[in-house]
């Protein structure tokens, strides 16, 4: 197994940046919009940008859940491995709201299907729009785009893309993967 | 996350204690699933269920229903009131006529202990028992724990008397399996007469004094004198029983703690328990209803989990 590093602790915080200031200019003091991370992995990236709005771009009120999507994915009973849940932490409702989701990787686009659907159980948003780090071009399954992406990646199957955050793995760092 | 060790829930007697933890971390996700202002999910949509009860149920049939509903399976409901059963049909006919329009699991609630059991044997779909006879109730036992588990932090170490009609009550056989296995401490309490001979062989404290027994306790989980499973009389009257093994507010109030009262229903108000006491703070009997769906969403969903393509 080979990894190479895709970004490193700094060029991750420049990225932060850009796309903190492009929420910025569509979703202006974020009344009327809500942050919401996709478990397990876009829950990291979820926090660490609405620190970021809160405390360097001074917006207040910030309304940030995280949803868990293991009961509506769409490979239930379909792999060797089960499918393992996570909490949901959705304290508002999402009614006429505008919605960010959020995630580490976007790859096949399922995962995204998959929280378009579950989203609904908390009402029915103005609109949802996504933001991810790293967009893995050409391996889509569905016709998903994100609306805010980090940095667009060109990998091949067999590699996969880690993100590590200081919180969880103890740094910044996103690797390319070789098995 | 792991899966679970069996393939059929019959009885506690069959599970590990990971089992049941995970039953549990599952359980918390779907409790918040059912108090969201849309209560369903998916994940079941391509799985049909059979719910079948050859005895009577009001709570457990539509705790199971809902539950099979909110994961979005396909769901029929069979009684044996209104069925071939009564023209002579054997069980194992019954059930396969069922499975071959295509059923992957069954719910199955029958008057003969081992009912599930053997049914496990003879027919491919995953069982779930939901109550044989004076055997077994593992669902309720899950629920009864899940609750102990959310209204005192944990279940092991706690303090748990049984009380009333051990010897007809299959909730308690599965709740003694359960706390047990979670390494709670476990007493049973009621007239000797529905006390079974050796009890005590499971590791549980025998108590025939009721007030012996509450002062003792963290939790009490009272049942119901089950007259119809009873030929004879185990006790001179009804109004006896209540004096000797029916809980009241007094009583309650003359113990130096406050402890938790549970009850798996149907309650008979004024028998083992008094409305002042099932309407208290203390009694958690309409928590118990509410998690009973959660703990069956778990355990559908994770059988479910085990069925191939």
């Amino acid at each position: 197994m080979s990894q190479k590093v895709l970004l490193n602790a700094t060029a991750i915080n420049i990225i932060l940046h850009r796309l903190a200031c492009q929420l910025i200019e569509n979703h202006n003091d974020f009344s009327n919009t809500v942050i919401i991370g996709l478990q397990p992995r876009g829950k990291y990236l979820a926090k660490r940008l609405a620190k970021m709005l809160t405390e360097a771009y001074k917006i207040k009120n910030l309304q940030l859940g995280a949803l868990d999507i293991t009961f509506y994915r769409d490979d239930f009973r379909r792999g060797e491995k089960i499918l393992e849940a996570n909490t949901t932490e959705i304290d508002f409702i999402v009614e006429n709201k505008k919605v960010v989701f959020v995630d580490d990787v976007l790859y096949t686009g399922r995962s995204i299907r998959a929280a378009l659907t579950a989203i609904q159980s908390f009402g029915r948003p103005n609109e949802i729009e996504l933001l991810t780090l790293i967009d893995r071009r050409f391996s889509r399954h569905l016709p998903i785009q994100p609306n805010y992406r980090g940095r667009q990646v060109d990998a091949i199957n067999e590699e996969k893309v880690k993100v590590h955050w200081q919180e969880n793995e103890g740094e910044d760092v996103v690797y390319l993967v070789n098995n | 996350m792991s899966e679970l060790s069996v393939n059929h829930l019959l009885g506690i007697k069959y599970l590990q204690e990971k089992d049941i933890q995970l039953i549990f971390e599952t359980a918390d996700h779907f409790k918040e699933v059912i108090n969201r202002p849309i209560k369903k999910v998916p994940s079941l949509r391509d799985i049909t269920i059979a719910n079948l009860f050859f005895e009577n149920s009001t709570r457990t049939k539509l705790s199971f229903e809902l539950a099979e509903k909110r994961l979005s399976a396909d769901v029929i409901n069979f009684s044996a009131g209104q069925s071939s059963v009564k023209k002579g049909e054997t069980l194992i006919d019954t059930v396969n006529n069922i499975l071959s329009m295509k059923v992957d699991m069954v719910v199955m609630r029958h008057p003969n202990p081992g009912a599930s059991v053997f049914l496990s044997k003879y027919v491919k779909a995953n069982i779930i028992n939901a109550g044989d006879g004076t055997h077994e109730h593992p669902t309720q036992a899950l629920l009864d724990s899940y609750s102990i588990r959310e209204k005192l932090g944990d279940v092991a170490g706690k303090k748990v008397v049984i009380i009333g009609d051990i010897l007809h009550s299959r909730v308690a056989l599965s709740n003694i399996f359960a706390l047990k296995l979670q390494g709670a401490h476990v007493m049973v309490c009621g007239p000797k007469t529905l006390l079974p001979k050796y009890i005590d062989q499971l590791g549980v404290k025998v108590e025939t004094n009721l007030r012996k027994a509450l002062n003792w306790c963290d939790v009490a989980n009272m049942l119901r004198v089950q007259n119809e499973r009873m030929a004879i009389s185990y006790f001179p009257s009804t109004r006896e029983y209540t004096q000797q093994f029916g809980i009241n507010k007094e009583l309650l109030n003359s113990l130096d703690k406050d402890i938790t009262i549970m009850h798996p229903g149907p309650i008979n108000r004024g028998v083992e328990i008094t409305s002042d006491v099932a309407d208290s703070k203390q009694a958690i009997i309409l928590d118990q209803v509410q998690n009973g769906v959660a703990i069956r969403m778990a355990i559908i969903y994770l059988l479910a989990s085990k069925i191939k393509q």
